[in-house]
């Protein structure tokens, strides 16, 4: 199903290292993971930065909450952001 | 007072749980900087100013409500066991992540102690941190502590000790939420207390119903026979979703960070440079992730790894050699000839004295592990390989089970547990066996050694990266045959670089030790005896010629260099033959067959039969055969002219790829909860092993 404006939402796998993004919110129809994302910090208002992405540009570490966490692309695209530039 | 007083280490992984039982037991459990090492309830008593306590250490979990099989047996522990005290261990280093986990914990209304873990990594960063505050909003005592080095532990049995002799406060501490939730949650909790009347405090309810708000799925179930309960919570929860414009988890979520967040702001300052911190971790991922020389960085780490376990091991072992020589020769010459004679130095100081020369490298190899394990190397290879492991259906966190397996197959296949998804982790489980093990080890050094002494060092690392590739195209085939879908997603948290105490490491080193050593004195000294019974039994063989009567007529005649040559001919021809003929010699022939296109002789096929029961006594059953065969001449020197190169891969391919000794069946079925999959495991390692030694020395008959 596609919704307006869906193509202009800004995900976490877009962030680039000298941005700082902003949760939005989490986009998922996997509760478990959605609950899992919660419970590491990653709700909406949390602020975020690109730490490193590993060789071939996936995973990547995020470094939200005062620690580093590795995240897929995959994942990491289900994950709304709004971008501050820092 | 109860006794003893139930008292659980609870937080998140990796936050030092483990070190901290450790410190107040006196446990020796295992500790390592990754998140997830303990992956079950272990529990201990201790005597503390009179009070017997029963520490549980339970593995770490993010939240309560978490529905991820790996953090499952925290979670359920919390709901299912109500310990008397909670001690709530927080790595201080971290307070705004593992505040989250606090807040719930204040829900359950259980008697609580905070600790502040990893107080000497906060000090470093120039953080201070006001307990007293901090204990008057959480509602509990709070402790601060070093487990690493032991600091706070006495102060925080203390705590525990007062707190088991004191009855809990009556009006816990309560968390408030915004006006909507508090609604919801209220109306919840009157319609549960409408339907258990009495039964519930107030406390209770309240948990239950923010419980059964956040969607926790245990709870609900629980509920599932009141219809109407359940209806209430859906609309309630849409009714928040709609306000909010978020799911009600998320709402909850949100508060408990916002609560930690105020409290930290107040309770919480820094001094001096913020970035100072974890700086160092920062300086060495530049190296160890940078984008181009991590993935080489990696392999070039496993490879001085192994290196260095075979040329450093080289120097003890030539020790241990000696003194197995200086002792055979002792016992060879004081026993008086005749079976026992022959029982012990060919059978018992053979199998036991061929395998125990190999201990200086497995010392070596778990020095390596600790290293790699104690420092938070491991996460980083984790992350670094996701990709490439991505490609084979596998998950990065699937190399840490993996590289445990370079030690033993067994606490591999149970450290599967930190993979959330069940096939994913049924697939991991499944190629857990290929890893190359310790007990595996001596065959390839003796091979290595034997065959390709100048490179042996970087044979015994391929024969490793064989294992990691064997595991790879295992995981791409299973991903086939196993029905269902593994998408699991890649969630790691990495810990800051840590220094592993000298203590820990020189601990795993001794444990590997009396471990190698129990085996040898253990399966290893009844191999033995028992291959040189079916090697030496039945005892009246009829020749195929009467080498007695040929050898006398021999001796007669006069002396000649060409009498020498024709006598041990002779000699070691009726050796052969009794050899051929013995228990041994006939069973291994009947399989023998089976592994001619391979080039394997009998005794091979010997040693392969005998290392189902445990690997090492590959070795053993090869000291016995050559021992009694060929008396003291050198093993390495016997192997080298019994067959080429070639076979020597194709062995060696053989001995790494097939089935799982009995320990690692026995965890199989255990953890995968059916034997089929431990016999699959069994047929499939043994077709994989046959076929890629058959290519092994067809290609290698061709090449060397
Ligand atoms: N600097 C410092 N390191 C610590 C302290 N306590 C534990 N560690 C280290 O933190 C890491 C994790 O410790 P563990 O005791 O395994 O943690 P855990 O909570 O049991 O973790 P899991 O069982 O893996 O979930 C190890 O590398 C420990 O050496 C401490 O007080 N200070
Ligand atoms: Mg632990």
């Amino acid at each position: 199903m596609k919704q307006y404006g869906q193509i202009d939402k800004v995900t976490l796998a877009d962030l680039r290292p000298d941005q700082q993004g902003e949760i939005v919110k989490i986009e998922t129809e996997d509760g478990v993971f959605k609950r899992r994302m919660q419970s590491l910090g990653v709700v909406s208002g949390a602020a975020v930065t690109l730490d490193r992405s590993a060789p071939l540009g996936d995973p990547r570490i995020y470094s939200l909450m005062g620690y580093s966490l590795g995240l897929r692309n995959a994942e990491a695209r289900q994950i709304h952001i709004r971008i501050c530039i820092k | 007072m109860k006794s003893p007083v139930t008292v659980a280490l609870v937080g998140n992984p990796n936050a030092g749980s483990t070190s901290l039982f450790n410190a107040l037991t006196g446990a020796q459990s295992a500790v390592a900087n990754y998140p997830r090492v303990t992956t079950s309830l272990t529990a201990r008593e201790v005597t503390h100013r009179g009070v017997t306590l029963r520490i549980v250490d339970v593995p770490g979990f993010f939240s309560t409500s978490s529905q991820s099989p790996e953090e499952k047996v925290g979670c359920d522990y919390i709901h299912g066991e109500e310990p008397d005290i909670i001690v709530n261990v927080l790595d201080a280093g971290h307070l705004d992540r593992s505040l989250f986990l606090t807040t719930q914990l204040i829900e359950t209304g259980l008697p609580r102690i905070t600790v502040l873990n990893m107080m000497d990594e906060v000090r470093r960063a120039g953080i201070r941190i006001d307990t007293a505050l901090l204990a008057s909003a959480l509602g509990s005592p709070v402790v601060e502590t070093c487990a690493l080095k032991k600091e706070g532990i006495d102060a925080l049995l203390d705590a525990v000790a007062a707190m088991a002799s004191t009855t809990p406060a009556a009006a816990p501490l309560r968390l408030h939420y915004d006006s909507h939730l508090e609604g919801a949650i209220e109306r919840v909790q009157q319609h549960l207390s409408k339907l258990h009347p009495q039964e519930l405090s107030p406390v209770r309810s309240r948990w239950l119903a923010i419980k059964m708000l956040e969607g926790d799925d245990e709870v609900l179930r629980h509920e599932s026979n009141h219809v109407e309960l359940v209806e209430e919570i859906k609309g309630e929860q849409t009714a928040l979703a709609h306000e909010h414009d978020e799911d009600t988890a998320g709402l909850l979520a949100s508060a408990r960070f916002a609560f930690a967040n105020g409290l930290l702001r107040e309770a919480r300052q820094q001094e001096g440079d913020p970035t100072a911190g974890f700086k160092l971790t920062r300086i060495l991922d530049d190296f160890f992730l940078n984008r181009t020389l991590g993935l080489p960085l990696l392999l070039g780490i496993l490879w001085v790894m192994f290196e260095t376990t075979f040329s450093l091991g080289a120097i003890p072992t030539d020790w241990i050699k000696a003194g197995v020589e200086v002792s055979t020769e002792l016992v060879d010459k004081t026993l008086p000839e005749g079976m026992f004679h022959d029982l012990v130095v060919n059978g018992v100081m053979a199998g036991v004295g061929g395998t125990i020369v190999f201990l200086p490298n497995i010392v070596i190899l778990f020095f390596f592990m600790a290293i790699l394990s104690g420092t938070g190397y491991l996460a980083r290879a984790s992350f670094l390989m996701d990709r490439v492991m991505h490609h084979f259906g596998l998950h990065g966190t699937t190399l840490i089970p993996m590289v445990a397996g370079f030690g033993c197959n067994v606490p591999a296949v149970m450290a599967t547990r930190v993979i959330t998804n069940k096939r994913a982790r049924l697939i991991a489980m499944l190629i857990a066996p290929f890893m190359n093990c310790s007990a595996r080890l001596p065959v390839f050094i003796l091979f290595a050694g034997a065959f390709f002494t100048d490179i042996a060092g970087t044979v015994v690392f391929a024969m490793y990266m064989l294992s990691l590739v064997a595991a790879m195209l295992s995981a791409v085939l299973l991903n086939r045959i196993i029905p269902g879908s593994g998408g699991d997603a890649f969630v790691m948290e990495l810990p800051p670089y840590r220094l592993p105490t000298l203590h820990s490491v020189l601990h795993h080193m001794w444990d590997s030790a009396q471990g190698f050593v129990a085996k040898v004195t253990g399966v290893i000294l009844v191999g033995s005896i028992v291959i040189w019974f079916l090697q030496e039994f039945p005892r009246d063989i009829t020749y195929s010629q009467d080498f007695e009567t040929v050898i006398a007529e021999q001796t007669a005649l006069p002396d000649s260099p060409e009498k020498e040559t024709a006598l041990k001919t002779l000699k070691s021809a009726q050796a052969q033959e009794k050899l051929e003929k013995s228990y041994l010699g006939r069973s291994a022939i009947a399989v023998a067959p089976l592994f001619e296109p391979l080039g394997f002789s009998w005794r091979d096929s010997a040693a392969i039969m005998t290392g189902f029961v445990a690997k090492e006594v590959v070795v053993a059953t090869y000291a016995v055969i050559y021992a009694q065969e060929k008396g003291s001449e050198e093993l390495t020197e016997t192997l080298k002219n019994a067959m080429p190169p070639a076979t020597a891969i194709a062995f060696m391919i053989f001995t790494l790829l097939y089935a799982p000794c009995l320990s690692t069946i026995a965890i199989i079925g255990k953890e995968a909860q059916s034997w089929r999959w431990a016999g699959f495991s069994v047929a499939y390692s043994l077709t994989f092993a046959w076929l890629l030694a058959l290519a092994a020395s067809r290609i290698g008959g061709t090449f060397l």
